[in-house]
């Protein structure tokens, strides 16, 4: 859904990063910004202030900036959180830790999530990961076109996140629906979302009482039974933080497998480059993540700030884009060209300091095997030009209909 | 050569286990440590190299 507050004439002044131009445009419009400014920050009045600060640098400086900036809200809305919540969770908790939480609490949050996205427990599920690509180009048929983000790189990890919690698989378009709701409808009214997240919330409570009387060996149960400073999780923490690892881990990874299923689909010789060599699949992933980066996050401005000359006021929003921080060409040797077998990439896609994803390793995982899979599978095919490719608005960006000709199959 | 993981700095994205897992470990909980009290034999030396070139944290530090 488009913003509110219509066109942007001036994307130095005026900027808004949920208008469908900004996507659409948004490499001209980093250019520009970083051409145009002694020192690139945009600014707008829009969402009641927010302050869009571009190079690698300042990216990363706001990013390890905990006490000037806070992470309380990370998706920017019209109606800033004081006004939304006029009694939110204390600082520094927020309503969705870790990724909404301060230090210090924050470490203590994400301590408790971390283990189980390790690389010796992620690892383990590639199996599940490659049975369920192979499936759903299976459920394809023999057609000739299909779209590969609705029917291949949307569910994988849905699906891949529904079997971890062990909810029933065949819920996963109520997984879709509410991440929807949270990320793409920020300028729907109060009213509208809240009576959203009942439905969604009623639901969650039936999966997670029926772990408390039948726990097993999934990602619910241990959350149920992990312990935060020495106290079990309340049934509500444990929903909140199931809600999160929904919102956090689908349209991202959905954006990240068909990012790079749109660039090998409208790029052959890269293409023929990873089906002949498929060991080349995880570097080129990895700079897929850098110039597609799926990924903008928000911070709060904690109070008065003057920031390399920007009167930041309290509470403006601040957007911190990774990708345009993948771009500086100061970090990167030829920022702008998207090179497969780039040997030197510290890109920022799963951001920088203490929020760094918590799923980078099972998020990494499914891009890799969805990309070998659909490779494999489909060793030539290019995008139906007679359809159009869409793209998301808002933080997270990836293609939402990605027509493609199947022209070759194994 | 001589490589270390700056702990304060490290954050966990796995990119130096994954580059170069004869060289690092990383825990449960997202802390990469050097193997080998961080030294590096010669057929090694560029994968230490590539792993601190891939560190988005700047976290790894080569020395001789
Ligand atoms: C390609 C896919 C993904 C991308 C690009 C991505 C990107 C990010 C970024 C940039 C952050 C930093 C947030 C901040 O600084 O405020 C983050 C945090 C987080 N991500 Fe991801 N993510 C992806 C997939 C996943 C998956 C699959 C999961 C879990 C199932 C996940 C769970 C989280 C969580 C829990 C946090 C909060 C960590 C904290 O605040 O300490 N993400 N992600
Ligand atoms: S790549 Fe850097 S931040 Fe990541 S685990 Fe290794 S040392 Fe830590």
């Amino acid at each position: 859904m488009p913003s509110i507050y219509g066109p942007v004439t001036d994307w130095a002044s005026d900027f808004d990063h949920a208008e469908p131009a900004y996507n659409a445009n948004v490499h001209q419009i980093w250019d520009d910004l970083l051409n145009k400014q002694q020192c690139p920050v945009a600014h707008t009045e829009r969402y009641g202030g927010a302050w869009l600060p571009i190079t690698h640098e300042h990216v990363r400086e706001i990013a390890y900036d905990t006490e000037h900036f806070t992470s309380r809200s990370v998706v920017v809305g019209v109606t800033k959180p004081s006004q939304f919540d006029p009694q939110p969770p204390p600082s520094p908790i927020g309503n969705a830790p870790p990724i909404s939480s301060d230090p210090p609490f924050h470490a203590e949050a994400r301590r408790l999530l971390l283990p189980a996205f390790s690389p010796k427990k992620i690892d383990p599920w590639a199996p599940e990961i490659r049975r369920i690509c192979h499936q759903l180009i299976d459920e394809m048929g023999d057609v000739q076109f299909i779209d590969a983000a609705q029917q291949y790189s949307q569910d994988i990890p849905v699906q891949v996140i529904a079997r971890m919690l062990g909810f029933p698989v065949e819920d996963a378009d109520k997984f879709r629906n509410f991440v929807h709701l949270v990320l793409e409808s920020v300028n729907e009214d109060r009213e509208t979302r809240l009576a959203k997240f009942m439905i969604f919330d009623e639901y969650l409570t039936v999966q997670v009482n029926d772990h408390i009387l039948n726990p097993r060996d999934d990602l619910t149960t241990y959350l149920l039974n992990a312990e935060i400073m020495g106290n079990k999780l309340s049934p509500e923490h444990v929903g909140g933080t199931i809600i999160l690892l929904l919102v956090a881990g689908i349209d991202t990874t959905w954006s990240g497998i068909g990012s790079s299923l749109w660039h090998l689909a409208s790029n052959a010789v890269d293409r023929r480059r990873l089906v002949d060599n498929p060991a080349m699949i995880p570097v080129a992933v990895e700079e897929f993540l850098r110039a597609y980066a799926p990924v903008t996050m928000a911070r709060l401005v904690r109070e008065d700030f003057d920031f390399h000359g920007h009167a930041m006021k309290e509470e403006d929003w601040v957007l911190l884009p990774f990708p345009a921080a993948n771009r500086d060409p100061k970090v990167f040797d030829n920022a702008d060209a998207v090179i497969i077998d780039r040997q030197e990439n510290r890109h920022a896609a799963f951001g920088l300091g203490i929020h760094r994803c918590l799923g980078s390793n099972l998020a990494r995982l499914e891009m890799n095997i969805a990309v070998e899979v659909f490779l494999e599978r489909f060793p030539d095919f290019e995008l139906n030009e007679s359809e159009e490719v869409t793209w998301s608005v808002g933080q997270v960006r990836g293609p939402r209909k990605l027509p493609v000709r199947v022209t070759a199959r194994s | 050569m001589q490589i270390r993981v700056d702990a304060e700095k490290c954050q966990g994205h796995s990119r130096c286990y994954a580059l170069a897992p004869e060289l690092f470990d990383i825990d449960d909980y997202g802390n990469a440590h050097e193997l080998n009290d961080g030294v590096v034999p010669p057929e090694l030396e560029v994968r230490a190299r590539l792993a601190q070139a891939n560190c988005p944290e700047f976290a790894i530090i080569i020395g001789d």
